[in-house]
């Protein structure tokens, strides 16, 4: 995949923690067709994002083609402290996948 | 013709995705966290969604606070916000009744994290979001209508 595919925002509110991420991704349900050659294009989306919390799984999320292109994803978590460290990572129904590590600020 | 067609493109699809998930290796669990739930994903209806992904029976709740327009111009982007009033919550999924697979996406929620989700989901047609939340055992639900002009799935 192309580098950088995720963009990550957390903060962290007294003890909470707001994460917000953007996955780009073009989120194909396999329903579509190619407009051009008629063909039905190959289903292609985000299964499965996890966030991690200083090693701890904080959220998972498992995903269909229903949601839409370029996906977003907010949450929150207690238990947060400016500086931790937070993992997303992400894979697709093709096994590909990507990680980004950030500060939470 | 055109049935004949149809069944064609959903078997083959079908076949399409075992093999994916196999050749990922996304069928084995993983050590804690459930493998990607194949049945609910591409159940056809509301019920069998629930019913696959373990979440049958809910109760409706006044206490999930489903955040969607009215009306959405482009089914392919409705904002949706689930936030959740009870304790102790595990999982919250987002469906799109309209939609042919109406399970969007469901969150395991771990240690810590508040019974909050944020998302955008496709819509193909008019119909009720409805969020799932499950919370010491009970599963409750709530839902909101969201009206689509223009639907977001399929060209």
């Amino acid at each position: 995949m192309a580098k950088k595919s995720i963009k990550v925002r957390a903060k962290a509110k007294g003890d909470v923690a707001t994460v917000k991420c953007l996955i780009s991704h073009p989120m194909e349900t396999g329903l579509r067709k190619d407009k051009k050659t008629g063909k039905v294009i190959p289903a292609h989306f985000v299964q499965e994002v996890i966030g991690k919390h200083n090693g701890n799984t904080v959220m998972t999320a498992h995903w269909s083609g229903g949601i839409s292109k370029n996906p977003y994803l907010s949450f929150k978590f207690a238990g947060a402290k400016k500086g931790d460290t937070l993992n997303i990572s992400w894979t697709d129904n093709k096994g590909g996948g990507d990680s980004l590590d950030a500060k939470i600020k | 013709m055109t049935i004949k067609r149809r069944m064609f493109l959903k078997g083959s699809l079908a076949a399409g995705t075992v093999s994916v998930a196999v050749s990922a290796g996304l069928l084995t669990p993983g050590p804690v966290l459930a493998a990607w739930n194949k049945v609910a994903f591409e159940a056809k209806s509301v019920d069998d969604a629930l019913q696959g992904a373990g979440l049958s029976g809910a109760a409706d709740s006044g206490d999930i606070k489903i955040k969607a327009p009215d009306i959405a111009e482009n089914g392919a982007v409705v904002p949706v916000t689930i936030s959740a009033g009870m304790d102790g919550a595990e999982a919250i999924a987002i469906l799109a009744a309209g939609n042919g697979v109406p399970l969007t996406s469901s969150y395991a929620l771990g240690k810590g994290a508040e019974p909050y989700v944020s998302t955008r989901v496709k819509m193909a047609k008019t119909g009720n979001v409805v969020a799932v939340v499950k919370a010491g055992g009970k599963v409750y639900m709530s839902k909101k209508e969201v009206k689509v002009t223009i639907g977001g799935c399929g060209g």
